[in-house]
C-alpha cells in the first residue's frame, strides 16, 4: 500500500523526522537542512533530488522562522540584496557542479564526503562549546553585539575599490562580499544546506557588521537564496515535494515545542550531546559510503540507525527534559500549597 | 517536482517555490491555531484532574 507514492513506513518516517529535527533545531536555532540531506542520500535518492529537496526544505523553515519573528530585526538591506545575488550566484555555480558530478557518475560520493566533513567539523565545534562552557564562571564573554570583531576591522582596512557603504558605518570592500558569500552560496548549491551556520559568520567575521546585524541580514539574504536554490533545484525536476512537504508538517510542529523548550531546559546540559550527535551522524554518512564501496547492504542500514537515530535520542533527551522540568515544577507548586494549607 | 507535463520548466520551478512558501505559511498560522485551541483544553483537563 502506498500513499503520497510512499510506503506508510516512510511517510511515517519522513514526519517524525522532520518532527525532532524541528525540535533540534527550533531548540538550537538552527535550519536543520544539514541532517536533511544525508538522510535522503543514505536512503537512496539521487544526489541532485536530495540536495535540491534539503535547499526546499530549507527555504520552507526560513519562512515559518522570519514570521516566527514578524520580521528579520536589524537588517543592512543593501548588503542583503548584494548577498542575496552573490548567494545565488554561488548557489547557481554549485548547482551546476553536482549535475556535472552526477554526469560522471561521482555526485553522491562528492556530496558524502562532504558531509562527513561538514557534519565532524560542526559536532567537534559544539564539543569544543561544551568543553568551554564546563570551564567558564559564566557564558559573558563581554563582547558587545554593536561592536564589529577586531578581524573583520582589519579587513576593511584594506579599501580594495569598488567599495559598499555598511549601515552599521564602515565599509566593505565588494571582493570580501563577493569572496565570502560566493563561497558560502556554492556549498550550498553544493551540498544543499541553507548554510546560515557559515552565512551568519561570513558577515560577521569576514565583512564586518554588527552581530545583531549580521543575524538578520543573513536570515533576509538567506530566505531569498532559499527560494533561490529551491527554484534553480525545480527547474531540473530536482526537488521531491512530496518529502518537503512531510518534513515540513513534522518540523514546524516540532520547532515550537523546541523553541519553547529553550525557556525550560538548560542549552548548557545538552550541547554535549547535540556534538556527539553530529560526530555520530557523520560517522552514518562515512559508513553510508563504505557500504557503497564495499557493496555491504547492513553497514546502510546501521548508518541509517547512526543519522537518524542520534536525531531522534537528542531530541527525546530534549523532550524529557522539557516533562521533568514541568513536572518538577508541578510538584514544587503542590508542596508549596500544601505547606500553605 | 509539480508533474505538470504541459508547463514549461520555470513556470513549473516558480510554482514549486510558490507552494512551499504558502504551505510553510499555513503550517505556522495552522500551529498557531491549534496551539491555542488546545493549550486551554489541557489545563481545563490538568485541573480537572488535580
Amino acid at each position: 500500500m502506498e500513499l503520497l507514492g510512499l510506503s506508510p513506513a516512510l511517510l511515517a518516517l519522513f514526519v517524525s523526522f522532520g518532527f525532532m529535527v524541528g525540535v533540534l533545531f527550533g531548540f538550537f536555532g538552527m535550519g536543520g537542512s544539514f541532517l536533511i540531506t544525508p538522510t535522503l542520500l543514505i536512503l537512496g535518492y539521487p544526489a541532485p533530488v536530495a540536495i535540491g529537496s534539503g535547499l526546499a526544505f530549507y527555504f520552507g523553515t526560513s519562512v515559518i522562522a522570519v514570521l516566527k519573528h514578524y520580521d528579520v530585526g536589524q537588517v543592512d538591506y543593501r548588503l542583503g540584496a548584494v548577498l542575496f545575488v552573490v548567494l545565488s550566484i554561488g548557489i547557481e555555480l554549485g548547482s551546476r557542479l553536482v549535475f556535472g558530478l552526477e554526469a560522471l557518475g561521482v555526485a553522491e560520493l562528492v556530496t558524502g564526503v562532504a558531509y562527513v566533513v561538514l557534519l565532524a567539523g560542526i559536532g567537534l565545534l559544539f564539543l569544543r562549546r561544551a568543553y568551554r562552557l564546563e570551564d567558564a564562571e559564566d557564558g559573558d564573554d563581554g563582547v558587545s553585539d554593536e561592536e564589529i570583531p577586531p578581524i573583520a576591522r582589519k579587513i576593511q582596512s584594506y579599501e580594495v575599490a569598488p567599495m559598499l557603504s555598511l549601515s552599521s558605518g564602515g565599509r566593505a570592500s565588494l571582493w570580501t562580499i563577493l569572496g565570502s558569500g560566493g563561497g558560502v552560496g556554492l556549498v550550498s548549491g553544493l551540498i544543499g544546506v541553507g548554510g546560515g551556520f557559515i552565512r551568519m559568520p561570513a558577515i560577521y567575521y569576514l565583512i564586518g557588521t554588527p552581530l545583531t546585524a549580521a543575524v538578520g541580514t543573513s536570515l533576509f539574504a538567506g530566505l531569498f537564496s532559499g527560494a533561490f536554490g529551491t527554484f534553480t533545484y525545480g527547474m531540473s525536476g530536482g526537488v521531491d515535494l512530496t518529502v518537503v512537504s512531510l518534513l515540513l508538517v513534522g518540523s514546524a510542529l516540532g520547532a515550537r515545542i523546541g523553541s519553547a523548550a529553550t525557556a525550560i531546559v538548560e542549552e548548557d546540559d545538552v550541547i554535549v550531546y547535540f556534538g556527539i550527535m553530529m560526530l555520530l551522524a557523520s560517522a552514518g554518512i562515512g559508513l553510508s559510503e563504505l557500504a557503497n564501496w564495499l557493496g555491504v547492504g547492513s553497514l546502510d542500514a546501521l548508518s541509517v540507525v547512526l543519522l537518524v537515530g542520534s536525531s531522534f535520542a537528542v531530541a527525546s533527551i530534549i523532550l524529557y527534559q522539557v516533562l521533568a522540568s514541568s513536572k518538577k515544577a508541578e510538584t514544587d507548586t503542590q508542596s508549596a500549597t500544601d505547606s500553605r494549607g | 517536482m509539480i508533474e505538470s507535463a504541459g508547463l514549461p520548466p520555470v513556470v513549473q520551478a516558480t510554482a514549486l517555490v510558490g507552494v512551499v512558501f504558502v504551505q510553510a505559511v499555513a503550517l505556522y498560522v495552522g500551529y498557531g491555531v491549534l496551539e491555542r485551541i488546545v493549550s486551554p483544553l489541557i489545563d481545563r483537563v490538568a485541573n480537572a484532574s488535580a
